[in-house]
């Protein structure tokens, strides 16, 4: 009896993943910029396991608020911080109690060259570089988990003059890797793969200097009623995920 | 209004950062315009069709490939480094330069035109009554092309105005120093500061309108027939 | 006479050949080149005269040095302005030419007054031989000084244009084609005054032109060209008397006639033409040709001959009915051109005047025209 009723169940799953399969759709996915490096794996697996395809559009997380507000296609919010999927959902704009945090961010000091930032940070406190580039602390979480590293070290007044801004954290990289500025504040899933710095020298910023970089996701109006929507939300929440975005030099 | 020192800072910057950017722009563009009205050279072409780019190219490329070659390993970055003066990125100096290459085919068209609608015939006038080369230049060429100037001169500030590609890219977002007012309307609207931006995008749509209905009614009202934009 | 030549730019080098221009160009441009010899005289107009595309502004732009020659040689009363062979090349403002464009070329930012001085206050004050006040009252423009030239009509503009050109106290007056954009009117307008230049002006004038009645008229030297290369140079009555433009006035006039084979007689070795647009044939010696054939012949003005009897006993070959269109005479008086429409063509008859008043010869007279010889031109 026990066996048949498993069975059965094993034949009705088939069966409804064979629905799920015709019945495939896509999703809109809004991203952070920093959260970028994952997803073509994330979207790999999820495909695999489900069949939805991802659609997948890069912003900054102020800009993507901007125009979900202003009725941009988007169903899925993967944002860079809690913050802005709060007020997202606060305003109606999204399905109550979707937003969960797929995603803590760690703040890495990186350089394009080797062996430019030491360990422990002291190339800092040294303070022997042109520029120092981060991400506008009033736009971007990273930027923002930034200054609060300058302030917790008391570096704030003597780096300021040497700071230099990217409008995302996208860009804070660009300013490093093409050598402008020395050294930046980058999210270190940007130089991070594999468990792996992908080039030149970083210091991986202790998480207890900044508060956390909280990473919400959360379902909007336009998928509440989209099933691939809800089955990415499942799929991100899964194992095969966290083990994709640790690799990232993300945790959970 | 909700503007604050920042914003004020960030307008004052860009008008200055439109203003010198223009007259380095009616320096430079004059000669290659003239160049490019006058030459029967093979390099005719390809060197209009440079000046043209920024035309076509978005900002950001031409801001990707400056911030390349104004770093540290850069052609433009080696050269300055070399003359002592560091690297241009996040200076005011190296958003002039970004600028100049920004708004080049606004001021070398018109001016280009000016001179192509001018022709020969004034200037072998001039060589035929003991006027050299420079004398013809400044006493025919320069008035007969007064209106292309003042075309190519407001053109040339406007769009300057109007730039934020570029500034993005090399800029770093610095207050009295990189961050234009285009920058700071940028970001407003990432920290949905909506009154802010609007105030300051609203002034820049103002300013564009008053700059276009000023050209475009000189020209209408203008006694030269010259053509000066096409 | 309005001033003696100007002292020379020291700059300027000198060679052996005072009262006289002496020049040669070479200029290929594509599909054209212009290759000249020409010998003028240092003072008086010389016309250069031919059909547009004939290179005639070409060679003045050579004059002026607007045009570099790819070879070429220039002298003008002693002052050496090119010699390519040298490496010599005066610049265009370096050179005392007054040029004087076909529209005037008058600088539209500037008041005629400013337009007048922009040559004058170049010309060191030493180097002047006529004042503001006197080109102004040469031309006729007092009332016009302060008018932009905009505002001027096409007769004004190339009286101020001429003005202009002679307050650079200019060592040689170039003219191109000065009449050629106006009407007949403004033509009547500005005649006079270049006869005054031509009366009043020491210095050589070069006046290019197509107008036969200009060149009549102002010219006392006549260059034609053609097709680039000079094909008659000399004193005007001269060259008048030698060339051989059909409308320039001439003695060794010819006509152009197209005619098609209508038969061919084998026993006297004569070919017959039909005359277009008429029963009118002609006969000339010739083997035979294909029976349609269209010829083209030429014939003489001193080969035709009139009379007012159809005159059997003469050994004339052809005797062609005619009727009179109009006649030129000929600068020595003896002669007269009398021109005659024999069917659809027209022929040129020099006859003396003495024949002409004597057979009272009046215009739509029918007579009949002896053609004592014509050679064939080409087949086609």
């Amino acid at each position: 009896m026990h066996r048949r009723l498993s069975q059965a169940l094993f034949t009705l799953c088939i069966s409804l993943s064979c629905i799920a399969v015709t019945q495939a759709g896509d999703v809109q996915l809004a991203v952070a910029a920093n959260f970028s490096a994952p997803i073509p794996a994330i979207a790999r697996g999820f495909e695999e396991a489900t069949g939805h395809r991802l659609v997948t559009a890069y912003g900054a997380t102020g800009q993507l608020y901007a125009q979900i507000k202003n009725g941009a296609p988007f169903e899925v919010f993967l944002a860079a911080d809690e913050l802005t999927p709060a007020k997202l959902e606060s305003e109606g704009e999204a399905v109550a109690g979707s937003r969960f945090t797929y995603a803590i961010g760690a703040l890495a000091l990186w350089s394009a060259q080797v062996g430019y930032v030491d360990e422990r940070g002291a190339v800092l406190k040294a303070n022997k570089f042109q520029h120092l580039a981060i991400a506008n602390p009033k736009t971007a979480p990273y930027g923002l988990a930034a200054a609060q590293v300058l302030a917790k070290l008391g570096l704030s007044q003597a780096v300021a003059p040497k700071l230099v801004e990217g409008q995302s954290i996208a860009q804070t990289v660009q300013f490093v890797a093409s050598g402008n500025a020395e050294l930046g504040f980058v999210a270190l899933s940007q130089v991070y793969k594999d468990g792996l710095l992908t080039s030149g020298s970083a210091w991986k910023v202790p998480a207890e200097l900044h508060t956390p970089i909280r990473q919400d996701a959360l379902i909007l109006k336009k998928g509440e009623h989209n099933p691939a929507a809800m089955a990415l939300v499942e799929y991100l929440k899964s194992e095969k995920v966290a083990a994709i975005i640790t690799s990232y030099g993300y945790t959970r | 209004m909700p503007l604050t020192k920042a914003d004020f800072a960030a307008v004052l910057l860009t008008f200055e950062l439109a203003s010198l950017t223009t007259l380095l722009l009616l320096l430079i563009g004059t000669p290659i315009a003239w160049w490019l009205a006058r030459t029967d050279s093979r390099w005719k072409q390809p060197i209009g069709a440079i000046v043209a780019l920024p035309l076509v190219l978005p900002p950001t490329v031409i801001g990707f490939y400056l911030l390349v070659s104004m770093g540290p390993h850069g052609v433009i970055g080696q050269l300055t480094q070399s003359l002592g003066l560091g690297t241009l990125t996040f200076t005011f100096a190296g958003l002039v330069i970004g600028s100049v290459f920004y708004s080049l085919p606004f001021v070398v068209q018109p001016l280009q035109n000016a001179f192509e609608a001018i022709g020969r015939a004034p200037l072998e006038a001039a060589a035929t009554l003991r006027a050299g080369p420079w004398d013809a230049f400044f006493t025919v060429v320069l008035p007969l092309a007064k209106p292309g100037f003042v075309t190519a001169a407001i053109l040339g500030f406007a769009h300057t105005v109007g730039e934020f590609g570029v500034v993005l890219m090399i800029g770093g977002n610095i207050p009295g120093k990189t961050q234009v007012a285009s920058v700071q309307i940028y970001n407003h609207v990432e920290t949905m500061q909506y009154a802010q931006a609007h105030w300051l995008a609203g002034g820049m749509v103002l300013f564009s309108f008053i700059v276009l209905l000023a050209l475009y009614s000189g020209r209408s009202s203008g006694r030269s027939s010259t053509r000066v934009w096409q | 006479m309005i001033w003696p030549l100007a002292r020379r730019n020291p700059a300027i080098r000198t060679v052996a050949g005072a009262g006289e221009i002496q020049a040669r160009f070479k200029v290929e441009h594509a599909g054209f080149t212009l290759d000249v010899e020409l010998n003028l005289p240092g003072r008086g107009v010389s016309a250069l005269f031919g059909h547009s595309g004939s290179g005639k502004t070409s060679c003045l732009r050579c004059f002026a040095g607007l045009d570099q020659p790819s070879a070429g040689y220039l002298q003008v009363n002693g002052e050496l302005w090119q010699d390519s062979a040298q490496g010599v090349f005066v610049p265009a403002h370096q050179r005392a030419v007054g040029y004087v464009f076909q529209d005037a070329n008058l600088f539209a930012h500037l008041t005629v007054r400013r337009n007048l001085q922009y040559g004058l206050k170049r010309i060191p004050a030493a180097q002047r031989r006529i004042a503001l006040e006197q080109a102004v009252e040469l031309l006729g423009i007092e009332h016009l000084l302060e008018r932009l030239p905009g505002k001027l009509s096409g007769g004004e503009q190339q009286r101020v244009g001429i003005a202009r050109a002679l307050l650079t106290s200019p060592r040689l007056l170039l003219l191109d084609e000065p009449l050629a954009s106006l009407d007949l009117k403004r033509k009547q307008e500005v005649l006079p005054y270049l006869e005054r230049l031509h009366q009043e002006l020491e210095i050589p004038i070069v006046y290019v032109s197509h107008s036969p009645d200009e060149v009549a008229r102002l010219a006392d030297h006549l260059v034609l060209l053609e097709d680039g290369k000079v094909s008659a140079s000399g004193p005007l009555k001269e060259t008048l008397l030698r060339a051989d433009l059909p409308f320039v006035f001439e003695d060794d006039a010819e006509a152009v006639v197209d005619g098609v084979v209508t038969a061919h007689d084998q026993a006297y070795g004569l070919l017959s033409l039909q005359l277009p647009d008429s029963q009118i044939n002609l006969r000339l010696p010739h083997g035979p040709l294909p029976l349609g054939q269209s010829v083209r012949i030429k014939v003489k003005a001193r080969d035709v001959s009139l009379s007012l009897q159809q005159a059997e006993d003469s050994s004339v070959l052809n005797l062609l009915p005619a009727r009179v269109v109009d006649w030129i005479n000929v600068a020595e008086q003896a002669h007269v051109l009398v021109r005659v429409q024999v069917g659809g063509e027209q022929l040129i008859a020099r006859i003396t005047r003495y024949s002409f008043d004597r057979l009272q010869i009046q215009r739509e007279q029918l007579l009949w025209a002896q053609v004592k010889s014509v050679s064939l031109l080409s087949t086609h």
